[in-house]
């Protein structure tokens, strides 16, 4: 029997790579991928801890979480090329007109 | 001891495969890396018996939202990315970050203490069957924030048309 404390290390290592993508990656569409990343992990923590405490509720939370995901790359991509038409550039960088 | 085994490698090949998305320089390279990884991330669901999440994992995500990814990444300039640095002048701001949070988080793993063990138990749920399981849950107890995902659903399909829509005529 796999210990649960295994998939919670496994999960927080995954996320905090997500976060490292998320902050320090140049291409907008990378850091959208570590956003994915980010939430997948949390869905392995959600699903180990549904299956020690044996409740289906961390599933079915892991089921909306999967929903919000795709919605949220939907959004996020058509703000990318959105971003495309108007500015012709991907990197993050060189988008600063809301800069003060 | 073989169970484990399996664990090690699926948590290895995650670790890693999730690096290598991360910090590959050409865009393309990290979608097919991600796809790879979300197999992965099925195969640890079904090792948790939950099969009905695996297989919403490689049809939603890596069926769904990595080609939606790809379409995006073909649109740009490819060999404008192998050119320039791959991270922004704040990255080593990110790393420190990052592993702030995972030696915080892990730090905070010896306080946990699972809860007392629900009704569902792996032999009710062989019996029923899985996805039966999780659909009565879905549509009985969980049935308003079910409506409430489609409804985001909705607006997501609603909020890319316009988006992405070349000009609203006036």
């Amino acid at each position: 029997m796999v210990p649960l404390h295994w998939y919670m290390v496994l999960s927080m290592t995954v996320f905090s790579i997500g976060v490292f993508g998320f902050l320090s990656r140049k291409n907008i569409i990378i850091i959208f991928m570590s956003i994915e990343l980010m939430l997948n992990a949390v869905n392995i923590n959600l699903i180990a801890l549904s299956h020690y405490i044996q409740d289906m509720r961390g599933q079915i939370l892991a089921f909306f979480v999967i929903a919000v995901a795709a919605a949220e790359a939907a959004i996020g991509l058509a703000i990318v090329i959105a971003l495309f038409r108007n500015k012709a550039t991907a990197h993050v960088d060189e988008v600063k007109e809301m800069r003060g | 001891m073989i169970q484990q085994l399996f664990f090690l490698y699926f948590a290895f090949a995650i670790v890693g495969i999730s690096l290598l998305v991360v910090t590959r320089r050409n865009p393309v390279h990290s979608v097919l890396w991600m796809l790879l990884l979300f197999f992965h991330i099925a195969s640890l669901y079904l090792f948790l018996n939950s099969e009905f999440m695996a297989a919403i994992q490689v049809i939603v995500y890596a069926g769904g939202i990595l080609v939606l990814f790809l379409f995006v990444v073909l649109l740009m300039n490819i060999r404008e990315e192998l050119r320039i640095s791959k991270f922004i002048g704040a990255a080593p701001t990110g790393f420190t970050f990052a592993v702030a949070i995972l030696v915080l988080v892990l730090m905070s793993i010896r306080s946990f203490v699972a809860a007392p063990p629900g009704i569902y138990s792996i032999a009710l749920i062989k019996q029923e069957t899985h996805t039966k399981v999780l659909g009565k849950l879905l549509y009985t107890e969980f049935l308003y924030p079910f409506e409430v995902a489609s409804l985001i659903l909705l607006v997501a399909i609603i909020g890319a048309i316009v988006l992405a829509k070349r000009r609203l005529k006036p």
